[in-house]
């Protein structure tokens, strides 16, 4: 092992000037620093988004409350909702891929590493030229003013005549420029998964983290490019005298709703599917078996990814289509849910029989399981078109939807956190502020998101800045505001363990929850080479070979 | 022997499946009820204070309900298995004491088992769609009967205008319908369009939500069984007060519905001039005069008289209607005044303009309005 782990010694330089530091990272193209900008990137939107949703938490806290305006709070839910997941979902999981992915596949950087630095200044850029709206967007309310059409800015509350000034064009522009940011990293995930693999890692040895980010780049292939289409005709709409969307003019407000769905109902698997990689990757370290039936896990993962494709239009079972293509919808709808949900039980059997751990990772994976399976089953009431006619646009949805988000993937995110900190840090995050961050915030996150469904069964729609009393939404509106604030705290408290941490949390070594990966192989963090000589590989867990030589897994799997 | 033995487990079975049926269906109710228990006092009356789609008075609300119940049955059972399973996992292998520091059987799979969990699931797909197909296809393409009631809902923003062309109304806001016996039919058929941006009709205890999309005709129907009012909103995000675009369906008795309607055919009589001064005073005649000579007359409609604007809803018979605004704010006198002199008070951000008028002229215009019965 010692071997293997020599790292070349790099001079210190102490005394470096900072500015120099800086140039350095803003330069860079080392996959590490630019998965490490993804990260910090995502986490200040976080923090950002989260202030936006208290905002409209507090405003819904009681009836008729004028906390803010009715213009504020139609800008908030729309930047709340792109903010979540254009500038926190997608950078964060790129992040974690961009880390982990050549590390994990034995190379020493993505395939292009330059189009990698482009992809994230792009995300970047996109990101803040979203929020100069608030500075600099000529909206309908006069000037600084943040687009507020919603996060799918259906037309045709876009068109000019709706929506004049500027204030949607930077919902349209920052997204089509972080689209080509998002395009480019999935272009270098593929490529340095197709080329860069290591002697001995065939396609059928790769972690699972790795296929599943293969995947969900070819989702991201398939599906930004229609939002991009749609956007691209919107500006030509507003802005050359196209007429797509204008149905003043004889154009379509549904089109828009197709181009639209048909990238957002992948865009939320692309969500989903890294964050089935981190818990396949987690779980089984921390209960001490591989993962149970890993080649239908590859499997079920590439059919989520095509049927996927055909689902969107259950976004859109109130619009009027007939009862066939309401019937499609549905039955595709609920055919997605099986390879989905029976990745639950590959977990569970997973951890059937072996010694499980419960370190703070664990503990967010074993939240995520119970939290995924909840949010499956509404997502298949959802799924069932007539329930769905009385469901959509209603609180039920924001439920359900949050549940998936953030009991889903948010508490996969921190499992990652808190199992992957170390390797890119060298420390090992304070167990105890751990626990407290996990408990806090599963506690807040079930006061809000379970107690959010039934305001939606009493008939509250979504997307309203105040709603009437005695309908019977009072108590429920103000419980799901209290559990905002206990989240909010929680993430404080990990945002503190994360900086604290750094400078005082212990050495972790190479290898802390003794795993099998080959991103445990090297020095916590890495040298910038990766791999003083690229490892071969003769399992899916290369390192189980190398600490139990008498029990190799090649002869198994 | 042999025979009489099956006959007897089979209706055993029945017997047992159905009370599980019934169990399970009451469960799903009293979880609905004890959802509304503290505010279900009023519901008894005619008015239904709380839309809770667990609640419904109408056959395609009804329909929902039904396959609510089934869905909620199926994947509450899901929920069961899967959690109890993962509740076993974590209490049984948490935390094992071995002292030998030994990994426990490393077991890559099991091909049986993941056709089992996989065939399984897909058996329940195919039972929930196909109930699911059955109900889509009853609401969506029942037959209209003769005794249907046409109403053409046109969404703006953010009021919504009604309009039954066989009987010649045009109102706003408020829908009056009648009650659908099944001795005698009489459901609601709805045309819904947009004049603006989307919009969606929702009154829950009565239908599910459908869209009113621009440059597109949709098309939905009702038929409630009792009488009362029943409450909804807009449930598509339209603008910046897409949250008060308030709807109320006043369920009427055939007479009641039929007295409501002639009230609202019968053109105001007291049109002209001559008319408003025989029965009323110098203010509404004022009211009148400014009503006919300012901007109103470019958004708003009252019968019989040169106001023929369809921007704004029509005011023919704007006292008959409890609410201003969508239901923004009760229909009073004060707040007449108010909506006309400052809107943002009441819906900041609605397409209403302040008309900038002195306190005599509003004063005049708003007794003016109190007349149009």
């Amino acid at each position: 092992m010692s071997s293997d782990a020599l790292t070349i010694q790099t001079a210190k330089a102490v005394d470096r000037p900072w500015l120099e530091t800086v140039h350095e990272w803003v330069i860079t193209v080392d996959h590490k620093r630019l998965g490490i900008l993804y990260i910090l990137f995502a986490l200040l939107f976080l923090v950002i988004g989260g202030l936006e949703a208290t905002i409209m938490r507090i405003q819904l806290m009681r009836p008729h409350l004028n906390f803010v305006s009715p213009q504020v709070f139609n800008r908030m839910f729309t930047m709340h909702g792109t903010t979540m997941i254009f500038f926190v979902a997608m950078p964060i999981l790129f992040g974690f891929a961009n880390y982990f992915v050549p590390i994990m596949v034995g190379a020493r950087d993505m395939a292009f590493p330059r189009l990698n630095a482009f992809s994230f200044w792009l995300t970047a850029f996109g990101g803040f030229l979203l929020y100069f709206s608030f500075l600099g967007g000529f909206g309908l309310y006069g000037a600084g003013n943040a687009p507020d059409v919603g996060w799918w800015a259906y037309a045709p509350l876009t068109a000019r005549a709706f929506s004049p000034g500027h204030s949607s064009d930077y919902w349209t522009i920052s997204l089509l420029v972080s689209g080509l940011g998002s395009i480019g990293t999935a272009i270098n995930i593929i490529a340095t998964i197709l080329c860069l693999r290591c002697p001995g890692m065939k396609l059928s040895r790769m972690p699972l983290f790795a296929w599943m980010n293969m995947v969900m780049s070819g989702m991201v292939l398939i599906a930004i490019t229609p939002l991009s289409a749609a956007q691209i005709m919107l500006l030509v709409d507003r802005y050359l005298g196209g007429h797509f969307f204008d149905t003043q003019a004889g154009g379509s407000a549904t089109i828009w709703m197709h181009f639209f769905w048909i990238f957002g109902h992948p865009e939320v698997y692309i969500l989903i599917i890294p964050c089935f990689a981190f818990v396949s990757e987690i779980v089984p370290v921390f209960s001490r078996k591989p993962i149970f039936g890993y080649p239908v896990m590859v499997g079920a993962t590439v059919c989520i990814a095509f049927v996927s494709m055909s689902v969107w239009a259950h976004h859109m079972f109130t619009i009027g289509m007939n009862s066939y293509g309401n019937s499609f919808f549905a039955l595709t709808t609920m055919v997605v849910g099986v390879p989905t949900g029976i990745k639950i039980f590959n977990w569970l059997g997973t951890m059937w029989g072996g010694k499980i751990i419960f370190k703070t990772p664990m503990l967010f994976c074993i939240a995520f399981l119970f939290q995924f399976l909840i949010a499956g089953l509404t997502g298949v009431m959802l799924g069932v078109a007539p329930f769905n006619w009385q469901l959509s646009g209603s609180y039920f949805v924001v439920a359900h939807f949050h549940y998936v988000i953030v009991g889903g993937i948010l508490f996969a995110v921190f499992a990652a956190f808190y199992y992957w900190y170390p390797k890119i840090t060298g420390r090992m995050l304070n167990e105890s502020l751990g626990k407290l961050h996990f408990w806090l915030f599963l506690i807040g996150f079930h006061l809000t998101f379970d107690i959010m469904h039934i305001p939606g069964i009493l008939g509250m729609p979504r997307r309203i800045y105040t709603y009437e009393p005695g309908r019977g939404w009072d108590i429920w509106n103000l419980l799901c505001t209290i559990g905002t604030f206990l989240q909010g705290i929680a993430v404080l408290i990990f945002v503190a363990n994360l900086i604290i941490s750094y400078f005082k949390g212990p050495k972790a070594g190479n290898d802390p929850w003794d795993a099998w990966t080959l991103e445990w192989l090297v020095s916590s963090p890495p040298p910038d080479y990766n791999f003083a000589t690229i490892p071969t590989v003769a399992s899916r867990r290369p390192l189980w070979d190398r600490k139990h030589p008498e029990d190799p897994d090649n002869l198994y799997e | 022997m042999e025979t009489l033995t099956r006959m007897n487990s089979a209706s055993h079975n029945a017997n047992r499946s159905s009370l599980v049926g019934r169990l399970a269906r009451s469960l799903v109710s009293l979880v609905g009820i004890l959802l509304t228990a503290g505010f279900s006092a009023a519901s008894q009356s005619q008015d239904n204070p709380i839309p809770n789609i667990f609640e419904t008075h109408s056959t395609p609300a009804d329909a929902i309900r039904h396959l609510s119940f089934f869905v909620l049955i199926v994947t509450g059972a899901i929920f069961l298995v899967v959690f109890s399973l993962l509740t076993y996992i974590v209490v049984k292998y948490g935390n094992r004491e071995s002292g030998d520091g030994r990994e426990p059987p490393q077991v890559y799979g099991s091909t049986q088992i993941e056709l089992a969990w996989t065939v399984i699931p897909v058996l329940i797909v195919v039972v929930l769609f196909l109930a699911t197909a059955r109900v889509i296809h009853a609401i969506q393409d029942a037959p209209k009967p003769a005794t249907a009631v046409d109403v053409i809902a046109i969404g703006h923003q953010f009021w919504w205008e009604f309009r039954y062309p066989a009987l010649g109304i045009v109102t706003a806001n408020e829908l009056h319908i009648p009650v659908s016996g099944p001795a005698h039919p009489t459901p609601t058929f709805l045309k819904l369009l947009s004049a603006d941006t989307d919009h969606s009709f929702w009154v829950p205890q009565l239908a599910g939500k459908t869209d009113l999309i621009p440059n597109r005709v949709n098309e939905m129907w009702l038929d409630p069984h009792v009488t009362g009012i029943f409450l909804g909103q807009c449930a598509q995000y339209c603008g910046t007060q897409h949250a008060k675009m308030l709807l109320q369906v006043f369920v009427e008795s055939p007479d009641a519905f039929q007295a409501w309607a002639s009230a609202q055919k019968a053109s105001d009589t007291q049109t002209s001039f001559t008319q408003v001064a025989a029965t009323h005073g110098e203010n509404e005649i004022s009211g009148k005069r400014i009503f006919e000579t300012t901007a109103c007359v470019n958004c708003h409609t009252v019968a019989g008289t040169p106001a023929t604007g369809r921007f704004g809803p029509d005011l023919t018979h704007l006292m008959s209607r409890r609410t201003i605004a969508a239901g923004a704010a009760k229909n009073t006198a004060d707040n007449l005044r108010l909506w006309i002199e400052n809107p943002g008070a009441i819906k900041p951000g609605s397409l209403m303009p302040a008309m900038q008028l002195s306190k005599t002229d509003l004063d005049a215009l708003v007794r003016y309005l109190e007349t149009l019965r």
